[in-house]
């Protein structure tokens, strides 16, 4: 038998680490729905500069919804720093090592990319702002009327997209204190997850307020440019279909990724075993198979699967799965994270 | 430049916690935190137990996690004894640090930035031991430069059996407890 007693009694650190919250899971889940949602716009863009889909809906609307959920999670990341008035402080260096660093720097380029592609529809979207603002009507039409610089604006969205949903992932992965985050495979699902919970946006903001004149006003109009299809013209038909049979690919890779972490957790070290046991058989569990794997894959695969086959009627439905299973994957992984520990040999003996 | 360690003696500490008492005193940790404690591990079946008592802290890594996914510099690797610091006013309060160390070592001040053991680099820049060392009622603890051959805790990492904690994280600590 062996008893390890500590004197140590810091907050948030004693009995086991806690120093991230509601914050973080909701930062990272915003992040990679709009990771997910810039890699859909910047594909769509790609097919508007070659002529083709020349009025697609994702590429008009994704940006600009986009910018607003990012700026969600910035408010939740904000709220996370305990030391915030000197938040600047990340602007004034770069960090070569640290994701954080470089999570950072690629949010201000994500920033910029964002706005210059809502810039492209944003006078017709929100009639308001362009009455108000005239300018801004002559840079969009300048920027439509040259496909090639919308040809360059769809390949940084596809990039950036990739970079930010990796990275959110390798943010955790590379704190070696804690086993569960130890694999790179964290990068990738939480891309294939943003890539999903990004389609699920650009679903359920298709099918709001569907078939009703968009409203023209300040407010409702801003509204309206985000979740609303733009004027009289709805998103075809088979926009529903290919959103779905995008979705379809991430959720099998989605399920691909977990299995491939859960492998590389449980032949990895005793610590990491021990780490993955506590989302395959322990505290989060539950949360683990029926919130992420069931709820969050399984079920809108086999939604979806129907769908695709005219055996019921599209619906939100999946979609708001997706979200709710997108947003637990990052639940588990950040509290589960936390409380895994690297188990010292020692304590391994009879 | 020295690259300053510790040693402790694992068979004389008595687990009496003068060095707890004294880092709060000398750095004014705030109430409820502490920047260095006391692990006891008892291990076996009564009555055939073995006992082991040691005083913890930052272990000033020579490959510190907290340092290398601090975003902003803030924490570093001081020039002066190559010891792991935190500057208060580059900190953001991310907290990455704390997640990244393995001895969870460090803590959020109130004030909000992240502080833990500096070593007492302000009593060592004057000759002096750190504030731990120089309490210790049975002298188990050593602190000096690992790399000067002449230094007691050179000397006795030369001549005792030694371990570091978790040294499967990669962290290489300069804290060694003799057993």
């Amino acid at each position: 038998m062996l008893e390890i007693t500590s004197t140590r009694h810091n907050p948030l650190i004693d009995p086991h680490l806690g120093v991230w919250s509601w914050e973080i899971p909701v930062y990272l889940f915003f992040g990679g729905v709009v990771a997910g949602m810039m890699v859909l716009a910047g594909l769509a863009m790609l097919r508007v500069a070659r002529g083709e889909d020349t009025r697609s809906f994702f590429s008009m609307q994704t940006p600009l919804l986009g910018f607003v959920l990012m700026n969600i999670g910035m408010l939740a990341l904000l709220l996370d720093l305990t030391h915030r008035l000197y938040v600047w402080r990340v602007f004034t260096t770069f960090q070569v090592t640290s994701p954080m660093s470089w999570g950072s720097w690629v949010l201000i380029i994500v920033y910029g990319v964002l706005m210059v592609s809502a810039l492209i529809r944003l006078p017709d979207a929100w009639p308001w702002l362009g009455r108000t603002a005239p300018v801004l009507k002559t840079w969009s039409d300048a920027i439509v009327a040259r496909p090639g610089w919308i040809r360059t604006l769809g390949w940084a969205n596809v990039g950036l997209g990739i970079a930010l949903g990796i990275y959110t992932g390798i943010l955790l992965n590379t704190m070696v204190a804690r086993p569960l985050w130890n694999s790179a495979i964290l990068g990738p699902l939480f891309l294939v997850s943003g890539l999903s919970a990004g389609v699920a946006v650009m679903h359920i903001a298709a099918t709001l307020l569907q078939g009703r004149k968009a409203p023209q006003g300040m407010v409702g109009g801003a509204l309206s440019a985000m979740l609303q299809p733009m004027g009289p013209q709805h998103p075809e038909k088979k926009t529903a279909e290919s959103l779905v049979r995008y979705d379809q690919m991430f959720l099998v890779a989605e399920l691909v990724f977990i299995a491939l972490l859960l492998i590389n957790l449980t032949t990895t070290s005793a610590s990491h075993a021990v780490a993955a046991s506590l989302i395959t058989t322990g505290a989060y569990a539950p949360a683990f198979w029926i919130g992420v794997v069931l709820v969050g894959v399984l079920l809108p695969l086999a939604w979806q699967g129907l769908e695709l086959s005219h055996k019921v009627a599209h619906s939100v439905v999946p979609a708001v799965l997706v979200l709710a299973g997108g947003f637990t994957l990052r639940w588990v992984m950040v509290n589960a994270g936390q409380i895994s520990e690297i188990t010292p040999v020692l304590t391994l003996g009879p | 430049m020295p690259r300053f360690g510790m040693v402790i003696d694992t068979r004389k500490c008595v687990g009496c916690q003068n060095c707890v008492v004294a880092c709060q005193v000398e750095n004014d940790v705030p109430h409820g935190y502490c920047r260095d404690w006391i692990t006891t591990e008892v291990r076996g079946t009564f009555p055939s137990l073995m006992m082991e008592i040691r005083t913890e802290r930052c272990n000033h890594c020579d490959n510190p996690p907290c340092v290398t996914c601090c975003p902003t510099g803030a924490s570093h690797v001081e020039g002066f004894g190559h010891t792991v610091q935190v500057t208060a006013n580059k900190c953001i309060g991310c907290k990455a640090c704390i997640a990244a160390c393995p001895y969870d070592a460090r803590y959020v001040h109130p004030k909000g930035y992240v502080d833990k053991c500096t070593f007492c680099l302000h009593r060592v820049k004057d000759g002096k031991d750190p504030a731990c060392v120089s309490v210790c009622p049975t002298h188990c603890m050593y602190f000096g430069d690992l790399d000067d051959p002449k230094s007691a805790v050179n000397g006795l990492l030369r001549t005792r059996n030694f371990r570091t904690l978790l040294p499967e994280a990669g962290t290489r600590p300069r804290i060694f407890y003799l057993t």
